[in-house]
């Protein structure tokens, strides 16, 4: 799997309302590559998974996912949202088969994944409850196992735990970790959260806002074999430290 | 004996409420009757209505004006709910659809439709036609209107997943513009079903040779009072019993929504 973004612009509106939002944005995904945009509000980090999951066409520049450009949306590319991520009439396992039965896939299939992927996100059993009935991080655990029930090639995740509070966000980071080792799949995660972003991913790209683009680059070198050490680990919280400084005097020079 | 918590309890039950508040009424009503400060004639007492109510139904009278109302209502409503669903979730969906026909329909909702009638009598003379026209135009546009709204407020979250989950085309709209308006659309009937039921009474009162409305105003003629209650009581029993059936279909096909 190869996911690369080239040069690519985004401006919203027309004439004197023209407003650029993303100027010259390159990325670069492999399978297996965890990856994070963190930004201010405003950034444009939406707007780039946007363009990824081809719900936005880009004004300049090109998205190639496997030498194939990126013209509309597909279940190569799976997506979770922050808020309203599942259907509400559905239940937990009729939402995880929802993209598979949208495909036609047979009866049997369905249900042998559908459980399969209920089990992976640690739901089997609450495949009959309705997503009202579910708590907030149960939720976005489901919206998750949807997202992988169709094999996509890479995992688009929006500030998938943005609504969650903080103690419930720890432990989903945990099973995101977690989930991302056992599974090696691919994700894009977008954030808010500067320690959500090096905890998960081997590369974190820090946006600066008007217009939208990508000011700095690391490369997470840590040791994730233990996450709860990792939190208040001297490097970890140097690196934390060092990212939430140059943001800082970023939205300070914008003032 | 009920110990009082228990009698808290049970008062604070909105059924139980309810039909203290109708009892309470019809108790003043008997009451007032009873003790003759108001002419019969003004207001019957409930015995009075009762007896005019089942001399009615005895005769036949009563079942067959309620029927021939409830058959226009369900005629012009029908068409009216059938033709709003699609043209409503068009006009909720398609911003050009939506820009051609919303100013157009605002304006026509603003129209009284009762005002309708003269004109409809005019062309569909004095039959089942113009009856039924009247409860569509007095319905159709709130209907179309409302679902078009209902439409609007589906989250874009749930449309843009079903597309990247490999969905496109008419399975969006079955699969998920409908199921999450469903609740919306089945309160919209109901609330504009009493505007439909409203409708029909007043055409009936202009022209009819059978029907609620009519019935009423044929008592009015003949000052019968107790038979105008009959016709009052009857027509809100109907529309209350129409009311609770769409209630019970929500809770029933949308127990997702409570
Ligand atoms: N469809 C649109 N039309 C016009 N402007 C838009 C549109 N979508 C996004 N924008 C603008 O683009 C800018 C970036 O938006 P975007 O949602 O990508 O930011 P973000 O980094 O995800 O912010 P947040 O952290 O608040 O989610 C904002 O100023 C927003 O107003
Ligand atoms: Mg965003």
């Amino acid at each position: 799997m190869h996911l690369q973004v080239s040069q690519v612009s985004k401006s919203f509106g027309t004439g004197r309302d023209l407003k650029l939002v993303l100027e010259d944005i390159s990325l670069e995904l492999v399978s297996g590559q965890f990856m994070a945009l963190v930004g201010s509000s405003g950034s444009g980090k939406s707007t780039v998974m946007r363009l990824i999951a081809g719900l936005e066409r880009p004004s300049a520049g090109t998205i190639h996912l496997d030498g194939e450009q990126v013209r509309r949306p597909g279940s190569d590319r799976g997506m979770v949202f922050q808020k309203y991520s599942l259907y509400p009439w559905l239940t937990a396992a009729q939402n995880v088969a929802f993209g598979l039965s949208l495909q036609g896939r047979g009866k049997a299939e369905i249900r042998e994944r559908t459980a399969y992927f209920l089990d992976v996100v640690g739901l089997a059993d609450a495949a009959r409850l309705l997503p009202k009935e579910l708590s907030g991080g149960m939720q976005q655990r489901v919206a998750i196992a949807r997202a992988l029930a169709t094999e996509p090639k890479v995992l688009l995740l929006d500030e998938p735990f943005g609504a969650l509070d903080l103690q419930i966000r720890e432990s989903m980071q945990e099973f995101l970790h977690d989930l991302w080792r056992r599974t090696g799949l691919t994700a894009l995660l977008i954030t808010h959260d500067i320690e959500e972003a090096l905890l998960l991913a081997g590369t974190v790209h820090i946006m600066a806002p008007r217009p939208g683009r990508v000011v700095h680059t690391v490369d997470v070198g840590l040791d994730r074999s233990d996450l709860r050490h990792l939190r208040v680990s001297q490097p970890f919280l140097e690196l934390r430290e060092e990212l939430a400084s140059r943001l800082r005097s970023l939205d300070g020079s914008l003032l | 004996m009920a110990s009082p918590p228990t009698l808290r309890r049970l008062l604070s039950h909105p059924w139980v409420l309810g039909v203290l508040g109708i009892l309470t009424v019809f108790l003043f009503w008997l009451l007032v009757t009873s003790i003759g400060v108001v002419d019969k004639l003004f207001l019957p007492s409930p015995a009075a209505v009762w007896e005019a109510g089942s001399s009615q139904f005895q005769r036949g009278i009563l079942v067959n004006d309620a029927m021939a109302s409830i058959r226009r209502v369900f005629l012009g409503f029908v068409i009216s709910a059938g033709l709003a669903l699609p043209i409503g979730i068009a006009m909720g969906t398609n911003r050009t659809i939506c820009h051609l026909l919303e100013p157009l329909m605002a304006l026509i909702r603003y129209m009284p439709a009762p005002a309708f009638i003269p004109l409809l009598i005019i062309y569909f003379g004095l039959e089942e036609l113009p009856k039924v026209m009247l409860i569509f135009i007095g319905t159709f546009f709130f209907n179309a209107l409302m679902i078009m709204d209902a439409v609007k407020f589906v989250p874009s979250e749930l449309v843009e997943t079903a597309l990247t989950l490999g969905g496109r085309g008419l399975p969006i709209l079955t699969r998920v513009v409908a199921p999450f308006i469903a609740p919306q659309v089945l309160d919209t009937y109901r609330i504009n079903m009493a505007s439909a039921w409203n409708l029909v009474i007043v055409a009936e009162l202009v022209a009819a040779n059978e029907g609620l409305g009519k019935r009423i105003s044929l008592a009015q003629r003949f000052l019968r009072t107790d038979e105008i209650f009959v016709g009052l009581i009857v027509i809100g029993l109907i529309g209350l019993m129409i009311d609770l059936g769409f209630r019970f279909l929500m809770r029933r096909a949308c127990s997702w929504a409570n």
